[in-house]
């Protein structure tokens, strides 16, 4: 996984609350059983003017010129709500989409996120909005930086926030750590773990 | 030892080790894939070089994809849908788990499946690549949804790191009245206290009516604690939860069985253990809930009318984008709406229980001319014991559709849908928008408002149909063995 430290990029306001992971990437985008190939389908149903279709809705925020090399979304309130289904993240990801700030976020989908090098930034509702008013005067020159080494997102001279993120989800993506390697540094424990849980619980491992 | 949660006991019989800074490895017990999300994990898995942990406590179904049409075999109305069910099998194959595959006659919908076949038990972990795996909390265990990468993660080394979340207690107190359900519950408490009310909480569902659910009541109940944005809902198991998983094809037997129950009946909050938040609704006036909206939260009681914008827990704008989706305006009763369709399915309400209530409303009548009516079962266990029971007879004398089991049209994979604008009255648990279908403007509710309605052709309070003495409350026991 790539490692994020700071970033400074051109962000975009999304800010209604609950947008779903189906609003994210529909279902009907989801066409293979694979984790790439999924960043047409982002946001496709607001993205383009028909169900199915490619042509751009130029209404769609990150359809805009002024918008162009989005990295970092404004969202609303219960971000990524609704399916647990990864291609979401895949696909913000493989857009270009590194960090979203929101004012909450749904928990599978702030794990995914932090699973795939995208920064999941809880700010309160009062300072998102701050943050797209600047954003919208001109996003091209208004641009938003995330620190994730000192938790921090400023803009402009005026924007300064912090934010919190637990320890071990942050320094998995600064360091672009995969989850998988660092728990196998405890396989040990895990087995140490199991033999002992099999004589207190068995019915879990009898084979099922 | 002080008084402790449930959920500290059972995060605490988990804890591998502890990480540092509020996160801990733990132990997973259980594995449930589907061939939507989990096809991904295993093929990922694969890619990587790496093998599971042990096959044996992996299991996976074939539900989101697959058609329900009767007759159906590995083709699909979805698009490409036939590939991830062919790279699933060959997957689950390749990985050693059992596969509840397309013709397996104990196939069906996850989180039905899971307690059907006592692989779900009281004190287990529970993950599976779908946001509802809270539902298999019902029976006293933390389960809980996650992404593809965190299934590899638990596949590979039968843990997840994971920070430990706060605690909530929901006390639903008193008694529901007659043709109020647990469905009715979850609407209530979602509505009171919004769709991130629970975030970032572990909830317990507690009280005397939560005692007074059944086991495929408290199912259902659960099922919705992923709307309140929680972590997972559960129930503290009891009498009912082990009479019901006695004899189920996984559930431990003979010694093993009375080991494992002494070990459940300490599975339960200790007097005056301390949670970081409690809430106590009481259900002694609740009425069937209806959503009007585009998010669980816009919900509210069938004999209400749509609120006008501004109301508790959504902006004025996003209040008037719910209404133009929804083709409503503020004022308008909801019963009375025209609808187009009545769903009856979904890993919420589509157990043996739930077609029963329906189909006590449905004998002797029809549904209404122009209101297209699907019933789909959560397993083919159900579906088996509704045939025997004769309920396959009154959905369809009645002009429902009988299909097979699977999660249906509960979602749209760019298949069946209901189509554009059509209104749907569903016992599912999502209403948000397009979820049923391009522009479909779904309702959710009960089984009972879904039969209800789907005779009427609007949107009708169960109660003003049936004497209130026909209404069995969700208190009917059973379930398919
Ligand atoms: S029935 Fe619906 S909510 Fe349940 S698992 Fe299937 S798609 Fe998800």
């Amino acid at each position: 996984m790539e490692a994020f430290t700071v970033m400074t990029a051109v962000a975009a306001p999304m800010l209604r609350d609950n947008i779903d992971t189906d609003i994210i990437i529909p279902s009907r985008e989801m066409k293979t059983v694979s984790k790439t190939g999924l960043s047409a389908g982002l946001f496709a149903g607001w993205r383009y003017t028909a169900i199915g279709g490619r042509e751009p809705n130029i209404e769609f925020v990150l359809n805009q010129p002024a918008y162009a090399g989005t990295r970092i979304l404004l969202g609303g309130s219960n971000f990524g709500c609704g399916s647990s289904r990864e291609h979401a993240v895949w696909a913000l990801h493989e857009y270009g989409i590194r960090a979203v700030l929101a004012p909450s976020f749904s928990p599978i989908f702030q794990g995914n996120c932090i699973r795939n090098g995208i920064v999941p930034v809880t700010l309160g509702a009062v300072d998102i909005a701050a943050l797209a008013a600047y954003v919208t005067e001109a996003p091209q020159e208004h641009r938003v930086t995330v620190d994730l080494r000192n938790c921090e997102v400023t803009a402009g001279a005026q924007l300064r926030y912090s934010f919190a993120l637990e320890g071990e989800a942050r320094e998995m993506l600064l360091e672009g750590l995969d989850a998988i390697d660092l728990t196998f540094k405890h396989r040990a424990a895990i087995q140490q773990f199991i033999d002992q849980d099999r004589r207190v619980r068995p019915w879990i491992y009898q084979g099922a | 030892m002080s008084a402790r949660t449930l959920f500290n006991k059972l995060w605490d019989a988990h804890v591998v080790r502890d990480l540092g800074g509020g996160v801990a490895l733990i132990a997973i017990d259980r594995i449930f894939l589907h061939e939507r999300t989990g096809s991904v994990a295993l093929k990922s898995l694969r890619d990587s070089g790496r093998t599971l942990l042990d096959p044996s406590r992996v299991f996976c179904t074939m539900d989101h994809i697959v058609d329900t049409l009767p007759g159906r075999g590995d083709s699909t109305l979805m698009p490409g849908g036939t590939q991830f069910i062919l790279e699933t099998r060959e997957a689950a194959r390749e990985a050693g788990i059992r596969l509840f595959d397309v013709r397996d006659p104990l196939q069906g919908i996850v989180h039905v499946i899971s307690p059907e076949l006592g692989i779900v038990l009281p004190g287990a972990t529970v993950v599976c690549p779908d946001s509802h795996t809270c539902t298999q909390g019902a029976l006293g265990a933390f389960a809980w949804g996650i992404g593809s990468t965190e299934a590899e993660h638990a596949l590979a080394t039968g843990t997840l790191r994971m920070s430990r979340p706060r605690t909530l207690r929901v006390n639903f107190e008193g008694v529901l009245p007659p043709g109020v359900t647990a469905k009715d519950m979850a609407l209530a408490l979602i509505s009171e206290h919004g769709s991130v009310g629970g975030n970032g909480y572990a909830v317990e569902f507690a009280g005397s009516a939560v005692r007074a659910l059944e086991i495929e009541a408290r199912l259902t109940l659960c099922n919705m604690a992923t709307e309140f944005s929680a972590v997972t809902g559960f129930i503290a198991p009891d009498e009912k939860t082990f009479e019901y998983l006695k004899g189920r094809d996984c559930a431990p037997v003979g010694a093993m069985w009375d080991q494992a129950l002494q070990q459940w009946r300490t599975l339960c909050s200790d007097e005056g253990a301390q949670f970081d938040r409690e809430i106590t609704l009481n259900v002694g006036e609740l009425a069937p809930m209806v959503t009007w909206g585009t998010s669980p939260q816009q919900a509210m009681p069938v004999t209400g009318r749509v609120p006008d914008a501004g109301a508790a827990g959504s902006s004025a704008e996003a209040h008037a984008r719910a209404l133009g989706y929804m083709g409503l305006e503020a004022g308008q009763a909801l019963a009375e709406l025209p609808i187009g369709a009545a769903f009856l399915g979904s890993c919420t309400n589509s157990r043996i229980s739930d077609l029963r209530r329906a189909a006590a409303i449905l004998r002797g009548r029809r549904v209404a001319n122009g209101v297209r009516a699907i019933c789909v079962p959560g397993s083919m266990s159900v579906k088996r014991q509704a045939e025997a029971e004769g309920l396959d007879v009154v959905f369809r004398d009645a002009g429902f559709e009988w299909r097979e089991a699977g999660c249906s049209m509960c979602f749209f994979a760019g298949g069946e849908s209901f189509g554009h604008r059509q209104r749907v009255i569903s016992s599912t648990n999502r209403n948000f928008e397009s979820r049923q279908g391009p522009e479909t403007r779904t309702h959710i509710a009960s089984p009972e408002v879904v039969a209800a309605s789907a005779v009427t052709g609007r949107i009708t309070d169960p109660r003003s149909l049936v004497p209130i003495h026909d209404l069995a409350g969700s208190n009917l026991a059973g379930g398919p063995r």
